[in-house]
């Protein structure tokens, strides 16, 4: 029946077709800029002539060829060093004051003639766990965020944007990635969501899939003490920090260039294509309300990541303290895992238990290194860890070298992403083969990294 | 006794200080999603003014309404299909000219629109004056200085938004002279797009989408997305066909 009757619409397209020519859309567009400029010229006036171009001034200097790279290092470091320098004393405060209520709560549980069991599901379990990820999570956020809500809200992060945009262009990717990337500092699993902005599946897909390369909230305390525990050593006072800093640095620019060497991969290959055109705008640069912004950007990452100690942290705590207490024979499940992976484990420079901790976190980076603590602990003599000192004294009874934390920091940088951010991956492409593949393409490449790295070590006898 | 819920539309482009109006009008009144099929955030929330619901909805971000991607897609659907009381457009008085593209192509939507000249502080600062009643006349709508996030204007914005709702503002929307070329095509195809679409909707901005060879505009219009008037009985369009 429809076929017969003409429809009206298509009717009214074929003529409109007809009308129009290749260039319609620039004449409308030509009008319509015309018209506001004239609107402008005719009711707003400039009293300061010199603070016209303000913006254009600055962006000279942030988005310039020379300077803009190198502006960029430096906010990167500055922010870094100031989160680690600050993040110190709260850190260690922190824990002494939960080395101090554990005391309290055991005595407790004595009076109570509570069975050991139960003190050890709860006391060594659950709250050393969500303590720990409290402790070492919470002060570099409450530092990290609310300094890159600031930048954010001045205005430099479109600019970052704007600087990447050409090595993201040429690796095959969008330039909005590097906006999705940036967001990947917070939260993987945030960062897939935002990669929303970015239209083409294709394209969309690389910053899916790559997203996991920049360290999220989960990893960077992890970089921050394994850096400034092994790599740091043999300085002191700023040096120190200096030093850490400088290490985290080099390991986020390392994961930016996995990131682009990934994509660039991916556009030759299985995502083929050519990079979409788009428009960035970079809006004026503002003062935000300071106060305002870190007020609110403290609060939230302090909710988040309490949220998530109570919530992966606490269950994952009381999983591993289970698994190293149950005996299997003269061993414990969680001390057979480990030695059953460690012969592969030590090929990439790791050792069992590191690699069982990976495994155990899946659900979430923030208790890789609790998991791996209480591994440890769990074979030999149980030691108050009260400070980042004896921590480091347990790495090292456990055969750690440089060497260990260094594949351990690029393991973490390179690995799968939680299990939270494969879930939106799911979510966001409905694709079994994607997610997989977003799962399988970090992995390989953190062992062919980890691996390279240590025998290349041992092979030039570095240790 | 009958009471109904106006709808409003917030439109602009991005770092506007549009979602810091939509906060401070509706407080924790507000719940996000998705847009229906998209994956594009919808948030909407409520306030009561004088007594009377309003329900807000925040459009994305966007620079212009010409469908280049799902965002504009979806703020230029809701314009046309779900027709607000009144849209709202916020423009950043810093940078106004850059601006007022958007607002043109809203004022060519729909003559509910009330621009909300945002960031007037920092216009202040920055040594910009703008003459908004000269504004607001050359637009031919009502223009409300704002500051919203020192909460300022809010007061008038809110009396403007409910003296629009009530009919008691008369718009004439500036319309956009474009080349004689366009004009002429325009012309030809107004009578058939009247005959076809009906009056429902903006004739000349609808013949301006078809020039431009916009076919998913025609293909909506032909196929009334529903999933905008299915959301409920609360959009007006749909409670003046229910009484």
């Amino acid at each position: 029946m429809r076929a017969t009757v003409p429809n009206p619409f298509d009717e009214l397209m074929e003529h409109a077709k007809r009308l129009t020519d290749g260039d319609t859309r620039e004449q409308i567009v030509a009008s319509i800029f015309q018209t506001s400029r004239q609107i402008c010229q005719e009711t707003v006036t400039y009293t300061k002539q010199e603070k016209r171009y303000e913006t254009e001034k600055l962006d000279r200097i942030f988005t310039s060829k020379i300077w803009g790279f190198p502006i960029m290092l430096a906010m990167l470091a500055v922010v870094i060093y100031i989160t680690i320098a600050g993040a110190n004393v709260p850190s260690s405060l922190l824990a002494e004051f939960f080395g101090w209520l554990e005391g309290y709560i055991t005595l407790l549980f004595q009076q109570l003639h509570a069975p050991s069991w139960l003190h050890g599901i709860l006391v060594l379990g659950l709250y050393r766990g969500t303590t720990w990820v409290v402790s070492v999570m919470l002060p570099p956020m409450a530092i990290f965020f609310p300094i890159f809500a600031l930048l954010e809200n001045y205005g430099y992060l479109p600019r970052v944007a704007f600087n990447m945009d050409r090595l993201f262009k040429k690796s095959g990717a969008h330039g909005k990635q590097s906006l999705t990337m940036a967001m990947g500092f917070g939260c993987n699993a945030a960062a897939i969501m935002s990669t929303r902005i970015i239209e083409s599946p294709r394209e969309r897909m690389l910053a899916i899939l790559t997203n996991n390369f920049v360290p999220c909230n989960g990893r960077w305390p992890t970089l921050i003490l394994l850096a400034s525990l092994f790599m740091a050593a043999g300085y002191t006072g700023g040096w120190k920090t200096f030093a850490t800093a400088s290490v985290v640095v080099a390991m986020v620019v390392f994961g930016i260039i996995v990131t682009l060497t990934v994509s660039w991969i991916l556009s030759k290959t299985a995502l083929r294509g050519v990079p979409t055109h788009y428009t960035l705008e970079l809006p004026p640069y503002r003062r935000p309300k300071i106060w305002d912004t870190i007020v609110r950007s403290t609060l939230d990452k302090s909710v988040y990541v309490l949220k998530r100690a109570v919530t992966v942290a606490a269950p994952a705590g009381v999983l591993t303290w289970v698994l190293a207490n149950i005996h299997v024979g003269d061993t414990t499940v969680l001390a057979y895992s480990a030695q059953l992976l460690d012969p592969f484990a030590r090929q990439l420079g790791l050792d069992g238990y590191i690699l069982l901790a990976f495994i155990l976190g899946l659900p979430a980076n923030e208790i890789v290194v609790p998991i791996l603590l209480m591994g440890y602990l769990s074979t030999g003599a149980l030691i108050e860890v009260d400070g980042l000192h004896s921590l480091k004294q347990i790495f090292l009874d456990h055969g750690w070298t440089w060497l260990t934390a260094l594949n351990m920091m690029l393991f973490s940088l390179l690995h799968y992403p939680c299990g939270t951010t494969l879930v939106n991956i799911y979510k966001e492409t409905k694709s079994k083969k994607w997610t997989f593949l977003s799962f399988a393409i970090p992995t390989a490449i953190a062992i062919v990294v980890t691996f390279t790295t240590a025998h290349l070590v041992q092979w030039f006898g570095l240790l | 006794m009958n009471k109904r819920e106006y709808t409003i539309a917030l439109a602009g482009n991005p770092n506007t200080g549009k979602s810091t109006l939509f906060n401070v009008l509706t407080g924790l009144r507000q719940h996000t999603g998705n847009w229906p099929g998209k994956t594009v955030i919808h948030a909407e929330g409520f306030f009561t003014y004088k007594n009377e619901e309003y329900r807000i909805i925040d459009l994305p971000g966007t620079y212009s309404l010409y469908s280049n991607s799902a965002d504009e897609e979806v703020a230029r659907d809701f314009i046309i299909f779900s027709k607000p009381d009144v849209t709202l457009v916020v423009l950043d008085a810093t940078a106004l000219e850059r601006n007022l593209n958007l607002a043109l192509q809203v004022l060519e939507m729909t003559d509910r629109v009330i621009i909300c000249l945002n960031l007037m502080d920092e216009a202040k600062k920055k040594g910009i004056v703008i003459d908004i009643a000269n504004l607001s006349k050359k637009l031919g709508v009502p223009v409300v200085p704002l500051a919203a996030r020192n909460k300022e204007g809010i007061e008038e914005l809110l009396e403007t938004v409910a003296r629009m709702v009530h009919g008691e503002i008369n718009t004439t929307p500036l319309v956009v002279a474009y080349s004689r070329a366009i004009e002429e095509k325009i012309a030809k195809l107004l009578p058939l797009v009247k005959e076809v679409v009906g009056e429902e909707y903006p004739a000349r901005w609808v013949a301006l989408r078809l020039l431009d060879g916009d076919t998913s505009l025609l293909h909506a219009l032909q196929h009334h997305p529903h999933h905008f008037l299915k959301e409920g009985a609360t959009y007006a369009c749909h409670c003046a066909k229910s009484v």
